[in-house]
């Protein structure tokens, strides 16, 4: 019955990475990183592409 | 289900280069959307994406760290691992599968009919997780010149999927950029044609060898929400889950590991005694429906 009940839960190790991962993207969107990421986006990476 | 996911593979293709006005502007999209992460594998800089690439992300944010540190900004990647973490840590590896533009690719080339099909080494698997360590963290982070800029390591000298969707067509948009070309761009372009000259007689070569984005979801395959699993009362060993596998792994023998790409072929194409399920929390959402007819008649036989 309780290795049934351990099966049919979500496990502590996958709600814990979600807690770390949920606040590590917290973190970003609080020190604006996402408008440092569309900025890199926006521009064509030379050296990305074999070119630069 | 393989037409389904084929289906799912291209308009997961099409959303994250769905940007067709590239012939008339001759550049890239820059809009508000690419500030979304594209799960798989592809190039922000291909003219019709509409998204970034995490690893791109990722190594341009730790290349600039000192920059950004010096400037105020707490720029760590937080937020492109943040994303591509809650994305593993929900579906595992199962973008690779379902999502990644160059899996596609890579699933296309091998349907052509060569007579010989290759399997690889399975040594060569572990060189993606050096591709991660160290092409996209350590040498981007630690390898910089003297104003303190790094250079990213995996994008500039080995991703093969830029070169497809963003260096070859760029040199046709752009007519000034083809005096640039030099080694960085033969290499480049090596490495693509290894890769998909590989992909012709080896299932899904970059991914099992060389992709860092398929090596981080794939640590999550144990953990994650939505995984495969196995009923080992059911499963009889035979061993066909692994004839069907695109990544070479016999399920039975390895529930979880990172290889899996969940594409389910041997849930519904290897399997015949409904032995794995694909479930979430713990419930399961899919099994084969096959299950007793196979198995009776397995019985019958056996009889």
């Amino acid at each position: 019955m309780k290795a049934q009940s351990k099966k049919s839960g979500i496990k502590l190790s996958t709600t814990l990475l979600f807690v770390f991962f949920l606040s590590l993207l917290l973190f970003g969107l609080n020190v604006k990183e996402p408008q440092r990421v569309m900025e890199q986006a926006w521009n064509i990476c030379l050296e990305c592409i074999g070119i630069g | 289900m393989e037409a389904l996911r084929k289906l799912i593979q291209l308009i997961a293709t099409l959303l994250t280069n769905s940007y067709f006005l590239f012939p008339v502007t001759h550049n890239i999209y820059q809009g508000p959307a690419k500030v979304i992460c594209a799960p798989g594998l592809n190039c922000y800089s291909c003219p019709a994406s509409t998204t970034y690439c995490p690893i791109g992300a990722i190594q341009q944010l730790l290349l600039s760290v000192r920059f950004s540190l010096e400037t105020g900004s707490l720029f760590f990647s937080s937020y492109v691992v943040g994303t591509v973490g809650l994305i593993g840590t929900a579906t595992g590896r199962i973008t690779c599968g379902w999502l990644c533009p160059f899996g596609l690719v890579q699933e296309l080339l091998y349907k052509l009919p060569v007579k010989t099909k290759v399997e690889l080494p399975y040594l060569l698997r572990y060189v993606k997780y050096l591709m991660l360590v160290f092409f996209v963290v350590l040498m981007p982070l630690l390898l910089v010149n003297e104003w303190g800029m790094g250079l990213p390591w995996f994008c500039k000298y080995v991703c093969p999927a830029g070169t497809l969707e963003a260096g070859i067509p760029m040199i046709f948009l752009q007519p000034d950029l083809r005096a640039t070309i030099g080694f960085l761009f033969y290499n480049k372009l090596a490495w693509m044609i290894i890769f998909l000259l590989w992909s012709v007689v080896t299932s899904r070569p970059f991914c099992k060898t060389t992709c860092p984005l398929g090596a981080f979801y794939g640590l999550f395959n144990k953990v994650s929400l939505i995984k495969l699993e196995l009923n080992e009362t059911l499963c009889t060993k035979c061993g066909h889950c692994a004839d069907v596998c695109p990544m070479g792994i016999q399920f039975n023998e390895a529930v979880g590991s990172p290889e899996c790409i969940m594409c389910m072929r041997c849930m519904r194409e290897g399997c015949d005694f409904g032995a794995i399920t694909l479930t979430c929390g713990g419930m399961h959402l899919l099994a084969d429906n096959r299950r007793d007819r196979k198995k009776d008649k397995f019985i019958e036989q056996e009889l």
